[in-house]
């Protein structure tokens, strides 16, 4: 069986990060895999711009921002399979893995990078009502149809969901021609960005209905009409306040999941909030050797953040792989406890004398908060408090923690995030 | 002129294909769908019933214990997947306790083998998620599970590689009793035959109501379902149903054969035979019922919900089977009121019908009718071996296009250039499963449209739903 220090699960925008960290880092073994015909993942048909602000400091679009990391994995000679889909990996990292070429095969692992990213919520986990007729698609399906296969999916449009991906294709399909009647939230906030609701819908006139939600679906053979409604404070649709709009197609933005069937299988623990893997302060999940990083993790917002999260989780698997990682001292782990707002947190747990000299703890809020502070404790003590005008589900937040501050806690057995008004 | 006309192509006119495909008939059978197994027969709850919850002396009763015994023969004759999981009747209320009892003292006049009544101990340590308000349950082990797509399919693919036509798409709109024979006019156009067999399910009534003044009623009873992810189908082992009550056999809980959890049916009767949507109503209602207040220990996750679907039992008036000439219309065979157990009666109605109908007009034996069908290639079943030796001769089977259930791009071209082969998006995924995973199509769409055009040699704008008037794509960009 063929050997490699770092298998990659994934050539999205994670691996191609963690590739180039891993590498830079020393190691030379590196093999990526990739499911889709060319490197680059889910930017590939993300054509639109805003992509790169924080990491190259200037807008690229999608693809151009995956062509940069593609270039270092080129230069730096790093060896890729496309095409290629992994089966199963096991708990001691033998990759099963196939495609038409090789066949089905096997390939032993020192470490494991999880960079399989996420899908789209399906409308079953809606329970929309309805006929199942050819014209409802996931914002995202609908995004590759026309940018990559150049294929129109529909003509009028109601999208449900105003997540990024939903706000971005109201825009796309808006100027490929089509009419995208109305954008309908179950919330009563958005989802997605607020640049993308002021360049993807404002200025196109398109009409956000937030507090709405699809209950019924007409057309037996193809998409006829959509009825939406207004929903209470519960969620539930009020009766009364119906509005059928004709359409031929319904694109849902319902939310994201982290891809996590090959890390189920190979038994990682996973979150219950975020659905991707518990990992500490290294990216490593309960299984040694195996890290995660990207949108198998935690979904992010913007790309830049998967790029750095990725660099931190291709750097650990080569420290890992060269033996030169510190193993923690027993007992001195340090739980971060999401409270008051705050969903999740990533990582999970610390071990301060693994963590480099600063951490990014990443996390998000389960609802819109104005003029608050974020918020992060040492036990009773409060070590900072930042405010902010506006904290949204939409938008990921960070604290950064510091080595030198968690060393001089050695008591410190947990660390709490939370949002408060003051 | 056809010797014999089926009218649909759903289980029940499928098996009744198979069977008649054994003699030396020229045999033709019409359905308005895209494809076979596109109505009542595409929904409903994949159970093979063992038959203690009919009438016994019915028709239904020994139909359904007939279709049972027959079921796993034809499972390996046809090669289509079943299993024998067993099925549960749960008993959580003391004053249900007499129709458990009733329940099993008809299992036994029905013929039913191994039926008997479980104690709460028994069942739980079987069934540990049950819940703990279980009493006492009744045990039915000839119980199974089937995938009714494939099952519909294996019938129609041996009747046709038998002999047997198959006109998709072609609506049967007039039945016209004409001299000794009939002329069916359909929206392509006049068929005659000698010889009309309806298995029109929602529609039995419909046509047998054209030919016959001995008028029959059949209601559409819909019955809608919550459909779970794979993470949930080993939950229960058996199929687990409540104590029926009037109009049914009550809503289950219970895997499929191919692992996933459903809570469903539903049942309700309907005025539109194509009134196949669901209602938020129900589906509430089944999301109240998979909670604690049903058959469940603690609570189901209902974002673990995939699809919900829904789909309508042709239920006949006396809630019994028409399997029979029509007495005042010679020549006319109905196969009608083919409810639940249908799918598992289906064999033993299609022997019955066959028998019928070859006896009257003396229909000969073929000597070269194939029994038996080489299924599809299951390729998430095989092992690793079986899998590396089939991409080695069949490079596109190494080639994955539903990530969800493992479907390759080799499956697919399969189901397509198969005999009756897909034409649809449906059509793929009856087959193949492709996009009934948990992303729900949203990964495999753009893939499975390319690979069926390429195949059909079309334009991807051509490419179906589920045949005409459902096109995927409206143009190109910029054109529409």
């Amino acid at each position: 069986m063929k050997s490699y220090d770092i298998v990659i699960v994934g050539g999205g925008p994670a691996g191609l990060a963690a590739a180039v960290s891993a590498k830079e880092s020393g190691i030379d073994n590196i093999l990526i895999l990739e499911r889709d015909k060319v490197l680059g993942g889910i930017l590939n048909q993300c054509i639109h711009n805003g992509f790169g602000l924080h990491t190259f400091k200037e807008e690229l679009t999608g693809p151009e921002y995956a062509a940069r990391f593609m270039k270092q994995v080129f230069d730096l000679g790093i060896p890729y399979k496309l095409n290629t889909m992994v089966m199963d990996i096991s708990e001691d990292k033998v990759v099963t893995a196939m495609n038409k070429e090789d066949g089905l095969f096997q390939i032993q692992a020192k470490a494991v990078i999880l960079a399989m990213g996420c899908r789209e919520r399906p409308r079953g986990a809606l329970n929309i009502p309805g006929y199942r007729p050819a014209g409802i698609y996931s914002a995202g399906t609908a995004q590759r149809l026309i940018n990559i296969e150049e294929c129109m999916p529909g003509k009028e449009v109601v999208i449900l969901g105003s997540g990024d991906i939903g706000l971005i294709m109201a825009r796309r399909m808006t100027l490929e021609g089509a009419k995208v009647k109305a954008v309908a939230e179950l919330m009563p906030y958005s989802g997605g960005l607020k640049r993308n609701i002021v360049q993807c819908l404002d200025d196109f006139d398109i009409p956000l209905k937030l507090s709405h939600t699809v209950v019924d679906i007409k057309g037996d053979k193809r998409v006829e009409g959509i009825t939406i409604a207004e929903v209470g404070p519960d969620r539930k649709p009020i009766p009364g306040t119906e509005e059928h709009i004709p359409c031929d197609t319904l694109l849902l933005s319902v939310g994201l999941i982290p891809e996590n069937e090959l890390s189920n299988k190979m038994n990682v623990e996973i979150e219950r909030v975020t659905n991707g893997p518990a990992v500490n302060e290294s990216l490593e999940t309960n299984i040694e050797g195996v890290f995660a990083c990207g949108n198998v993790l935690h979904v992010h917002d913007l790309v830049d953040y998967v790029s750095e999260e990725a660099k931190t989780a291709g750097a650990n698997a080569a420290k890992y792989v060269k033996g030169e990682r510190n193993e923690g001292k027993a007992g001195s782990e340090i739980a971060l406890v999401p409270t008051d707002g705050v969903r999740y947190t990533v990582p999970k747990v610390i071990r301060p004398e693994c963590m480099e000299d600063k951490l990014t703890v990443r996390f998000r809020v389960g609802d819109v908060y104005k003029n608050s502070y974020v918020s992060v404790y040492f036990g009773d003590e409060r070590v900072q408090h930042k405010k902010k005008v506006v904290i949204e589900p939409g938008q990921m937040e960070q604290v950064v923690l510091s080595k030198e501050q968690l060393l001089s806690n050695p008591e410190l057995k947990s660390i709490t995030v939370k949002i408060e008004k003051e | 002129m056809y010797d014999v006309v089926i009218i649909g192509a759903g289980v029940t006119g499928c098996a009744i294909a198979r069977e008649l495909s054994r003699y030396k008939a020229n045999i033709c059978v019409l359905e308005k769908g895209d494809d076979v197994c596109s109505g009542t027969s595409k929904a409903n709850s994949g159970v093979i019933h063992s038959g203690f919850d009919c009438k016994p002396g019915s028709l239904m009763a020994k139909l359904n214990v007939e279709g049972n015994k027959l079921m796993w023969k034809w499972a390996k004759d046809l090669d289509f997947p079943v299993k024998q999981n067993g099925a549960l009747v749960v008993c959580t209320h003391e004053e249900d306790m007499p129709n458990l009892e009733r329940l099993l003292d008809q299992g036994k006049k029905n013929g039913v083998e191994g039926v008997k009544i479980l104690s709460r101990e028994e069942v739980l340590e079987r069934e540990p998620n049950l819940t703990d308000k279980t009493i006492a349950a009744l045990w039915a082990p000839t119980g199974g599970v089937i995938c009714p797509f494939k099952f519909t399919i294996a019938m129609a693919e041996n009747a046709n590689v038998n002999g047997t036509e198959f006109k998709l798409e072609t609506e049967v709109e007039k039945v016209v009793k004409k001299d000794g024979h009939y002329l069916l006019e359909t929206n392509k156009g006049p068929i005659e035959t000698k010889c009309v067999i309806n298995a029109a399910g929602v529609y039995a009534d419909k046509f047998h109501n054209m030919v016959s003044e001995k008028k029959i009623h059949i209601t559409a009873r819909k019955g809608q379902y919550l459909l779970l992810d794979k993470e949930l189908g080993g939950l229960f082992k058996a199929s687990v149903f409540p104590v029926p009550g009037v109009m049914g056999k009550g809503v289950l809980t219970a895997p499929t054969i191919h692992g996933n959890l459903y809570v469903g049916p539903s049942a309700d009767d309907v005025e539109d035979k194509e009134a196949t949507y669901t209602t938020q109503e129900i589906l509430s209602m089944l999301v109240e019922k998979a909670g604690e207040s049903h058959l469940i220990k603690g609570r189901l996750p209902m974002n673990k919900v995939i699809t919900s679907f829904s789909g309508l039992r042709p239920h006949e008036d006396n809630k019994e089977f028409i399997v029979q000439e029509v007495e005042d219309a010679e020549h006319f065979f109905d196969a009608a009121g083919i409810e639940s157990p249908g799918l598992t009666s289906a064999p033993a109605i299609g022997v019955m019908m066959a028998e019928m109908v070859s006896e009257k007009y003396h229909f000969e034996k073929k000597d070269d009718f194939a029994e038996t069908r080489k299924g599809f290639i299951e390729f998430d079943a095989l092992s690793n071996e079986e899998k590396a030796a089939l991409i080695k001769e069949r490079p596109e089977y190494g080639s994955i296009v539903c990530r969800c259930e493992m479907v390759t791009e080799g499956q697919i071209i399969d189901a397509i250039n198969r005999p009756l082969g897909a034409t649809s998006m449906d059509g793929i995924k009856r087959r193949t499963r492709a996009g009934m995973g948990r992303c729900q199509a949203g990964f495999c769409t753009p893939r499975t449209m390319e690979i069926l055009a390429r195949e059909l040699g079309k334009d991807m704008e051509d490419i179906t739903k589920k045949g005409t008037g459902s096109n995927l794509l409206v143009g190109k960009p910029k054109h529409i």
